[in-house]
């Protein structure tokens, strides 16, 4: 007697207790194995690039702070990079230097949620804890410089928010460090252990050639042997002056995509400390010749028309905005004026500073870039997020298009999960890191 | 056996349900809806920098039946609104619901055709949690106040 067998549709998803992330995977199975999976995306969409098109050209990087939300200095600095492309503009060294150091860190950050995130799916929940500690430490140095824990807005069109502190450096050694230390720690947990290794080794296999065919780079890409990374094909920022090497899997299978993230981390140290020592710079005394105003002083000195004396005078600002008074602005902040607000100094000691501001700020004034368009991609945690910012003269954006690298990830994810077990999905989607933000947009 | 006697509630079963309330409170189960970015708050102050084991949180369940607390973390989205509600009515009484972050209390700075302004368009929220994403202790002090909540709260006892 032959019993009819039908194969079985199972929903994982958009809110399955074993999964991150708002996705919902069709799985066709049979028996225990995975036939068949679709991916339905689109549980995250916020209206990325309409939000953008409303909002001015500086108002929509808080929209890409939440795009990769484990990553967002990243997102700020890619932004920021396209449409300074757009508009021609050159950021200062330091400027560059310090893009370089917030996006490594930022990059760590991302990868320590990743493998903490997938190990905790495993049952490795000392991993988990042991690796959110660790990106505390990270979150503390980042909070120090932008002011905030998660979404920065730190990058603007031009520069920077604020210089970096200026004790900044010890901090960071010791965030690093400390850093280090649970990484090496979460190595000797996983790397050779027995559990992780049958639970990663050869599943959720991506080749060289499929990932070449969807288009999947980052450390998907990397772990499948594509030598591919913004940061050394087409240097921006300063990657070009950095030491770093771009570490390669073989195999392409989970426990590779694990190990290039875990070298990728120590990398991303030896960048930042790269970076450290050689930012131009140095610390910045208060200006020889001016002194210093508290910043409603300074108003009420320019509202009774004593501007002449006010020229050199530094203002004392707010601490929201403390790192951009005229000694750092000068470091941070692209020369060009249709871009950059002026240092609170000039905005409230002369007049031409407040009008600068005044333009740049008011309403269907701001930012104008010329008609055109331009693509910058930046190397984010997950691999190649590139911006496509289309300008038609306005001060809003035409367009701001974004490669998510995720959504290639997630379009090739079903010759990953095909031909394994039902258990792998766990697996095999926790190492993909998918980031429902930038994916959905 | 009688255990109130007259209109109001006895001695017994006031000071019973004074005891159920304390034990409640400091027994939260919480079911984790994450969808984006205030996850990552929530991560950092399930762990051990914030823990929230402090106060008797610690442990997420992540299936609807064995939760306390419903924490709807991140921008909530008309797609997946109906699975949110779904989560919700999978959850046994007495349930309470927090909104985390100011995506899930009005609908943030989403000001647009996708995203539900506000979750509780859909469902009835106990506390909320402002802030994008809220810092950690803002996340503790909207636990102490919810905690404060259920303590105050009478769930009317079975008949003996």
């Amino acid at each position: 007697m032959t019993v009819a067998v039908k194969n079985m549709l199972l929903n994982v998803g958009p809110s399955h207790p074993a999964m991150h992330g708002v996705i919902r995977l069709i799985t066709e199975l049979e028996g225990e194995t995975v036939v068949k999976v679709e991916a339905e995306i689109g549980y995250l969409h916020r209206a990325f690039e309409k939000s953008c098109e409303q909002s001015g050209w500086n108002q929509s990087v808080p929209y890409t702070d939440r795009l990769n939300y484990v990553s967002p200095l990243i997102n700020n600095f890619g932004y920021c990079g396209a449409v300074e492309k757009l508009l021609g503009i050159e950021i200062t060294e330091r400027c560059q230097y310090i893009r370089v150091i917030m996006s490594e860190i930022s990059r760590i950050t991302d990868h320590l949620t990743c493998i903490a995130a997938s190990a905790m799916e495993l049952g490795a929940m000392t991993a988990f804890l042991y690796l959110m500690k660790a990106r505390e430490y990270l979150y503390d140095i980042v909070e120090e410089v932008t002011g905030a824990r998660l979404t920065v807005s730190y990058g603007r069109i031009g520069g920077v928010k604020a210089d970096l502190p200026q004790e900044i450096n010890e901090k960071l050694e010791q965030a690093l460090v400390k850093c280090e230390k649970e990484i090496y720690e979460v190595d000797k947990l996983l790397t050779r252990n027995r559990i992780f290794i049958d639970r990663t080794r050869d599943v959720g296999i991506l080749t060289k050639e499929t990932a070449l065919s969807y288009a999947i780079n980052g450390p998907l890409g990397r772990s499948a042997g594509i030598n591919y990374d913004v940061r050394k094909v087409f240097p921006y920022f300063a990657y070009d002056r950095v030491d770093f090497e771009v570490p390669l899997g073989e195999r392409g299978d989970n426990y590779d995509r694990y190990l290039v993230r875990m070298e990728e981390m120590r990398q991303s140290v030896r960048i930042i400390r790269h970076a450290v020592k050689d930012i131009p710079g140095g610390p910045v005394n208060v200006d020889a010749e001016g002194n210093v105003l508290s910043s409603d002083e300074l108003v009420d000195e320019a509202k009774l028309g004593h501007t002449a004396g006010l020229v050199n005078v530094v203002s004392r600002v707010e601490p929201t905005l403390e790192g951009s008074e005229r000694p750092f602005h000068k470091r941070i902040m692209s020369e060009d004026k249709r871009v950059v607000l002026p240092n609170k100094g000039d905005t409230y000691g002369n007049i031409e500073g407040l009008m600068n501001h005044f333009k740049l700020i008011m309403n269907s004034h701001g930012i104008r870039p010329s008609k055109g368009d331009t693509y910058f991609p930046v190397e984010a945690a997950n691999g190649e997020l590139g911006f496509y910012v289309v300008s038609d003269g306005k001060d809003r954006p035409y367009r701001v298009r974004v490669r998510p690298p995720c959504f290639f990830a997630m379009a090739g994810l079903h010759t990953m999960l095909e031909g394994y077990m039902v258990a792998d999905i766990v697996a095999t989607f926790g190492s993909i890191n998918m980031i429902a933000g930038e994916l959905d947009r | 056996m009688e255990i109130s006697s007259g209109d109001g509630p006895g001695f017994i079963t006031s000071k019973l349900e004074s005891a159920i309330a304390w034990a409640r409170k400091y027994s939260i189960f919480v079911y984790p809806f994450v969808t984006a970015c205030c996850g990552m708050e929530y991560m950092s102050a399930a762990s051990g920098h914030f823990d929230m084991d402090r106060f008797g949180a610690g442990l997420p369940r992540f299936s609807p039946r064995q939760a306390d607390v419903l924490l709807v973390v991140g921008t909530v989205s008309h797609k997946i609104s109906p699975i949110l509600r779904r989560v919700y009515d999978q959850m046994c009484e007495p349930k309470w619901v927090v909104a985390f972050g100011v995506c899930t209390c009005t609908g943030g700075f989403y000001d647009n055709y996708a995203t539900v302004q506000g979750i509780d368009t859909i469902l009835p929220v106990d506390i909320y949690i402002p802030g994008c994403p809220p810092r950690p202790e803002a996340v503790l002090d909207g636990l102490i106040k919810l905690q404060t909540k259920i303590e105050n709260q009478r769930h009317p006892l079975r008949e003996l």
